[in-house]
């Protein structure tokens, strides 16, 4: 089969990650890489792997857009609303992984198949691809579900600018995602960076409460879930299984990465971009593009 | 006289003594007191401030804005400040609510190596003209130098000044020297520090604090706050007099207002217990005493083992979840409370 060509838009942490991943894909190309300044370390990363590099933002697409029919864009949720608007022009495929909410949410594990029908899916959040899962399973599950809440925490290594600025699109952004998959009646997302070094692995919690704790139907179902996520996120491991702790049901996870380009602690690069990638490789497989 | 500016959170910090279950007569017959006593700031809410009423925390028996609003009643003379850390809190969701309730003080937090999260809530709350301060908490956990490198991001978003926290209780006054001098040197605002009373020097580290050349101090009255307490208002305001620094404050309405909030508002008067010397040894937040206590019993670990547990992992204010995996994981191992 033909690889997908793919560009990454955006040249910090999230996208310089990705396109490691990108490129030990067996249906991904990736075509071109691009920055706003051609001495950033994400720049001499992608030089150093012998992808085609630019410094031009958005308009190196928009001046050569038969490079690419699928483009990752890893900038920040102000910039997506604009990148968009040119991408969609274009007739590209986007995968936004800024917490913009602009399209259509993606959670592999929950919604994959149903994505490929959207030009412009988004990754929702790190927390958001840890949690949103397993509220979804507590949401088939019980019966009524007033809250969920959710607490992630993160190496403030692994957060680069974009992920600081947009804090509050993080916390905002993971609560309608997990209220739309769950169906709870009330949701509250809570971000945490902890500077602690060595570096501290992702870890998120699943707060829930709900009329009738079904502990024991809960517990077979978050494991399906887990193995589920597992199959795209292979560092997501079940640390604490669903629990009752004051009158809340605990559940909590860790995520460890692949180390492709920030070491294994950055759990929340990992989970998102093997999320993405997932998405991506869903969309060459579907053939969409052709 | 050198004049120091006090901030009471009272009925901000008070909250973690009682699971965040401050109700309206509480609110209102203290912040009627300490409007008498020209208090300066009179700090309300969540323990962890604004949006922060969560299962992960604990959850408030009223909401912000009810809270906000019976304060702002009772104050006419003392300003109305809040407390809100991004990530817990965010502008469209509880700034804007605050702005519109009338807040006054907006003190916007952050862990304390990690003052660019507050970028946008300072500015947003900057350019609408109302008085914005940059809060680095369980300051203890980073050097001096970073402290001032932190505290100058915080200057650079238009802070109008920096309070230092030692929300664990773990300086001793040298500490306090150290940083707040080296603070007060290199920024060209004014430097705060919000003392907790963990090992017993909360008043020592406030003193300490103003000599080193803060102008801004936190204290509550009793000492009403999370873990061992705060620095005790009403005893500071006359150390401070004693000590020739001026408050501004009433000193015997502020003894009043210490006797109402005994009477009305606390369950306990704080004491150093156990939990809270071992947490300030730790420096783990104090305000984990209190789900320390309950996970620990619930899975009959040492709730010491817990808080040593939590410092060696670093663990910062607002990950309470990490509490239940360090109990789990201790009783796992066998290592039950004797």
């Amino acid at each position: 089969m033909k690889k997908m060509k793919v560009a990454i838009l955006g040249s910090g942490n999230i996208g310089t990650d990705l396109l490691v991943k990108a490129k030990r894909s067996p249906f991904l190309d990736c075509r071109l890489f691009i920055g706003r300044h051609l001495a950033s370390p994400g720049i001499n990363k992608a030089n150093s792997l012998g992808v085609r590099i630019s410094d031009l933002g958005i308009d190196a697409i928009a001046k050569n857009p038969d490079c690419c029919d699928l483009v990752f864009d890893a900038t920040s949720a102000m910039d997506h609303m604009r990148h968009w608007s040119v991408l969609n022009e274009l007739d590209k495929t986007v995968i936004d992984m800024t917490p913009s909410r602009v399209g259509e949410m993606c959670i592999p594990a929950i919604n994959l198949a149903s994505c490929v029908n959207y030009k412009d899916v988004n990754m929702v959040t790190c927390g958001g691809q840890a949690s949103i899962p397993l509220a979804h399973v507590i949401g088939q599950i019980q019966e009524e579900v007033d809250y969920i809440e959710v607490v992630s925490s993160i190496s403030a290594r692994s957060a680069g600018p974009a992920t600081r600025l947009n804090i509050d699109e993080f916390v905002e952004t993971t609560e309608t995602g997990i209220k739309a998959f769950s169906g709870c009646r009330r949701t509250k997302a809570i971000l945490i960076l902890n500077p602690a070094q060595p570096c501290v692995d992702m870890q998120t919690t699943v707060f829930a409460k709900v009329n009738n704790p079904e502990l024991e139907k809960l517990k077979p179902a978050i494991d399906i879930m887990v193995r589920r996520i597992q199959n795209y996120v292979p560092g997501y491991q079940l640390i604490v299984p669903p629990v009752l702790e004051n009158n809340r049901i605990v559940i909590m996870v860790k995520v460890q990465g692949l180390g492709d380009y920030l070491p294994r602690y950055a759990g929340n690069l990992d989970i998102i971009n093997c999320a993405a990638i997932a998405m991506a490789e869903e969309y060459a497989r579907e053939n969409r593009v052709t | 006289m050198s004049k120091i500016l006090i901030s009471d959170p009272t009925l901000r910090d008070g909250n973690h003594a009682i699971h965040h279950q401050m109700n309206a007569h509480q609110i209102e017959v203290y912040a009627f007191a300490a409007n008498a006593a020209s208090i300066p700031i009179v700090e309300v809410g969540h323990g962890n401030g604004l949006g922060a009423s969560s299962l992960q925390v604990g959850e408030s028996l009223l909401d912000d804005e009810r809270m906000l609003k019976i304060a702002r009643e009772n104050l006419t003379h003392s300003k109305l400040g809040i407390h809100v850390m991004p990530g817990f809190a965010t502008i469209n969701k509880d700034l804007k609510m605050a702005l519109d309730i009338g807040v006054d003080v907006f003190r916007v937090a952050a862990h304390c190596t990690e003052a660019d999260i507050t970028q946008r809530h300072i500015s947003y709350v900057r350019d609408r003209g109302k008085e914005v301060y940059g809060v680095l908490m369980m300051s203890h956990m980073a050097s001096r130098d970073v402290l001032v490198e932190e505290a100058q991001k915080m200057e650079s978003y238009g802070a109008e000044g920096v309070i230092i926290m030692d929300s664990a209780g773990a300086y001793l006054p040298v500490d306090v020297t150290e940083r707040i001098g080296e603070l007060t040197k290199r920024l060209n605002i004014p430097i705060g520090f919000h003392a907790h009373n963990n090992l017993g020097m909360a008043i020592a580290n406030s003193v300490a604090a103003a000599d080193a050349g803060a102008t801004i101090l936190d204290g509550t009255s009793r000492g009403f706050g999370a873990g061992a307490g705060n620095a005790q208002l009403e005893v500071l305001v006359a150390v401070l007099e004693k000590m020739g620094y001026s408050t501004g404050i009433d000193l015997y309405k502020m003894l009043d207002a210490a006797e109402t909030a005994e009477n009305e508002v606390l369950k306990d008067i704080p004491r150093i217990k156990t939990i809270s010397i071992v947490s300030g040894l730790a420096g783990v937040f104090s305000g984990f005493a209190k789900h320390v206590e309950r996970i620990s019993g619930e899975y009959k670990v040492d709730p010491r083992d817990v808080f040593f547990e939590l410092g060696r992992r670093k663990i910062v204010a607002g990950q309470e979840d990490m509490i239940i995996e360090v109990a789990m994981k201790l009783a796992a191992e066998g290592r039950m409370d004797k």
